[in-house]
């Protein structure tokens, strides 16, 4: 095995004192990220990067993905203790967490919510091991035509499988992919969108613009809503962590099912959010006593965090292989890729080695490190949410605009975040997918290049996106996809046609 | 096991009241976003066409790709437009409250002024007047309270950025006249 023995020079590589501490620094600011109330994943991700800018790549990712672990064991935290979902894809996990809690079971719940974040985060990097290699070698054949197949048919699934109203996420689609195409046309050369801006020149950078819109709006929405909090406090002994553990075996269905769910609904854009749901519902639908869920069952536990965590892992597949990130903190990543030079997809694992390998390498030591950390200072991090949001939140706006101005050295782009945090803000009330916009925003430009250059050498003819099997069938797929919910009604109307006609 | 559970329970004394009358509906937002929308995808519309959105031998023109995405963003807030013309849903929805606008305000009044202050007394005199500000005013923090945390952090932040990172950060006077 190839990837094995690459695998063991990843570890080789990360195994200094130097990383070990920067991933157990990341992690830290990961879990207090995912404690914090109006801070997730993405905007930890997004505002801790100007922090990596000075170190050598391999350090600044390992860094950065500890960052996204830590948050997503730290969503876990606040839902049990507290009922207050950190993250989206936490919600699942109030469920039954949040009764076991009251029941005086929170060291259990807890107990049970990392080891299965742990597991399910396992699962996928697992896949990623040995499936990321293989992609990207098979992806080393696309020509540009192949390239603008694959983003075409990332836009199109997200139109045609997102849950949002149909035209919002075109709305956010077509801007983020406008906003990509303001400045210097890479091309030609020639200014455009910029109205004789000096400013608009460099463009809307990509992370300027995600700090703007996940991490101020946040704060604006969070201080809409009242902040009291009440819950449980809870110390994880060793002895009911072995007790939980040993009782693990008795869920491996579960366990498996939500990974499987995770991975997959990681690797096509349906997000996190839709696993813990999915994973959550499944397991109760197979119960023998679906009653008892929602009243503090382990395995309402279990299933919701192990499929959010294999999701939140399998997203990093895609960006990796083909340089498509399967969610809005993958996308961030990889904007962070970017700003140091390395061009992830393909090329990245034959020119990278060292740093791909030392990424995956830190999945699986972040995942363990983080599982041990999590386990032993979960008080303190309780305890987090005793100050007072009027303390984080000017701190947080001092953090996302030093972020902002530190990525280009500019003014401008403080006030371009500023610009954004409010329309992220009117976007996340009025029902306007921000996801898709930051897809869009990152993947603009080159999607744009890839129809451009395939058009030069076909001498503009679109029939090249059907020029052979392997491109004709993406572009076919995504097109299906664009139409899906068409499709499905389509169908749905003629099997009921047909039904009556049979009986 | 439950005999290490500590409640931890945090107050909120500034929280919007629940029944504090609305500010706007979510209808009400959504046309208006429309319109902006609308507006923005006729200018790069326009400016994209100048620059050209035809098709030359060698493939598309510089404007050719935003000119089309232009028009489908126009066209999907024309659609929005309509849609939240018709919807009854979200005209009986509330966008804001006037008591949680005026907590929202509380957060992005002094984050401008925040901004503009940067650029006069650079970031981390800036950052302590936010913060020991925000937290007297808005959280109602003994003042001791708030003068220490904000020092502490921003202290941290410049040791952070400026001294172990060398990260460049605006500055101003106080800077200046302690020599970095």
């Amino acid at each position: 095995m190839e990837a094995l023995g690459l695998l063991m020079h990843g570890f080789a590589v990360l195994l200094t004192w130097k990383t070990l501490l920067l991933m157990m620094l990341g992690l830290v600011l990961g879990i207090f990220v995912g404690v914090l109330p109006g801070l997730g994943g993405p905007n930890g991700v997004a505002i801790l990067l100007p922090l990596t800018f000075t170190m050598d790549p391999t350090s600044a990712i390992v860094m950065l993905s500890c960052i996204y672990w830590g948050a997503l064991f730290g969503g876990a935290i606040t839902s049990i203790l507290f009922n207050i979902p950190g993250e989206a894809w936490s919600v699942a996990t109030t469920f039954d967490g949040y009764p076991m809690a009251q029941q005086g079971r929170a060291a259990e719940a807890l107990t049970a919510a990392f080891t299965s974040s742990f597991i399910g985060s396992l699962v996928a990097v697992m896949l990623i091991t040995f499936l990321a290699p293989m992609i990207s070698s098979f992806a080393l054949k696309f020509g540009p035509p192949e390239f603008f197949a694959v983003y075409l048919l990332t836009f199109c699934s997200f139109v045609g499988l997102g849950r949002e109203a149909k035209h919002k996420t075109v709305i956010s689609m077509s801007l983020g992919l406008l906003l990509a195409g303001i400045g210097m046309d890479t091309v030609s050369g020639q200014l455009r969108m910029t109205f004789g801006s000096a400013e608009l020149l460099r463009g809307v950078n990509f992370l300027v613009a995600v700090i703007g819109l996940f991490g101020i709006s946040e704060i604006l929405l969070t201080m809409e809503e009242r902040l009291a909090l009440r819950g449980h406090a809870a110390g994880i002994s060793l002895r009911v962590v072995l007790s939980v553990w040993k009782d693990l075996p008795k869920y491996w269905v579960t366990l498996f099912r939500s990974s499987f769910i995770g991975c997959w609904l990681g690797i096509t854009p349906g997000g996190a959010i839709a696993a813990s749901f999915m994973g959550y519902n499944l397991a109760k639908r197979f119960s023998k006593d679906q009653d008892s869920f929602g009243k503090g069952r382990i395995e309402g536990v279990f299933a919701p965090e192990t499929a959010a965590h294999a999701s939140g892992t399998a997203a990093l597949l895609p960006m990796l292989a083909l340089g498509i990130p399967g969610s809005g903190t993958a996308a961030i990543l990889l904007g962070g890729l970017m700003v140091w030079g390395l061009n992830p997809g393909p090329l990245l694992f034959v020119e990278h080695k060292d740093f791909v390998w030392g990424l995956i390498a830190s999945m699986y030591l972040g995942n363990v490190v983080g599982l041990v950390l999590v386990l032993t200072t979960v008080p303190i991090f309780a305890s987090i949410l005793r100050v007072p949001f009027a303390a984080v939140a000017p701190m947080i706006v001092v953090s996302c605009a030093i972020g902002a101005y530190a990525i280009q050295n500019a003014m401008f782009d403080i006030w371009l975040m500023l610009g954004f945090g409010v329309v992220g803000y009117a976007f996340k009330k009025i029902g306007i997918p921000l996801a898709p916009f930051t897809l869009a925003l990152v993947l603009g430009n080159r999607a744009e290049d890839a129809f451009r250059l395939s058009m030069i050498g076909s001498g503009g003819d679109m029939k090249v996106f059907w020029s052979n099997g392997l491109v004709g069938s993406i572009t076919t797929l995504a097109i299906v996809l664009l139409f899906w919910p068409v499709i499905d009604k389509a169908f749905g109307s003629v099997t009921r046609m047909l039904r009556p006609a049979k009986a | 096991m439950s005999n290490t559970d500590i409640e931890i329970v945090v107050e909120d004394p500034s929280a919007p009241e629940a029944d504090s009358p609305q500010v706007a509906s979510v209808r009400a937002v959504d046309v208006v976003v429309c319109l902006l929308l609308l507006a923005l995808a006729l200018t790069l519309g326009y400016d994209n066409w100048r620059t050209g959105a035809g098709w030359e031998t060698t493939g598309p023109q510089s404007g050719y790709f935003p000119f089309y995405l232009s028009i489908i963003l126009g066209g999907a807030s024309l659609y929005g437009l309509v849609a939240a013309f018709l919807s009854r849903k979200e005209a009986s929805e509330v966008f804001v409250t006037r008591a949680q606008l005026r907590r929202v305000m509380a957060v992005l009044v002094p984050t401008v002024l925040f901004c503009l202050a940067m650029q006069f007394l650079g970031l981390y005199v800036a950052s302590f007047l936010l913060i020991a500000g925000f937290m007297r005013m808005v959280g109602k923090i003994a003042l001791w309270k708030s003068l220490l945390t904000a020092f502490v952090f921003t202290a941290v932040m410049f040791v952070t950025f400026d001294i172990a990172f060398d990260v460049i950060m605006p500055k101003g006077p106080l800077e200046a006249a302690l020599g970095r």
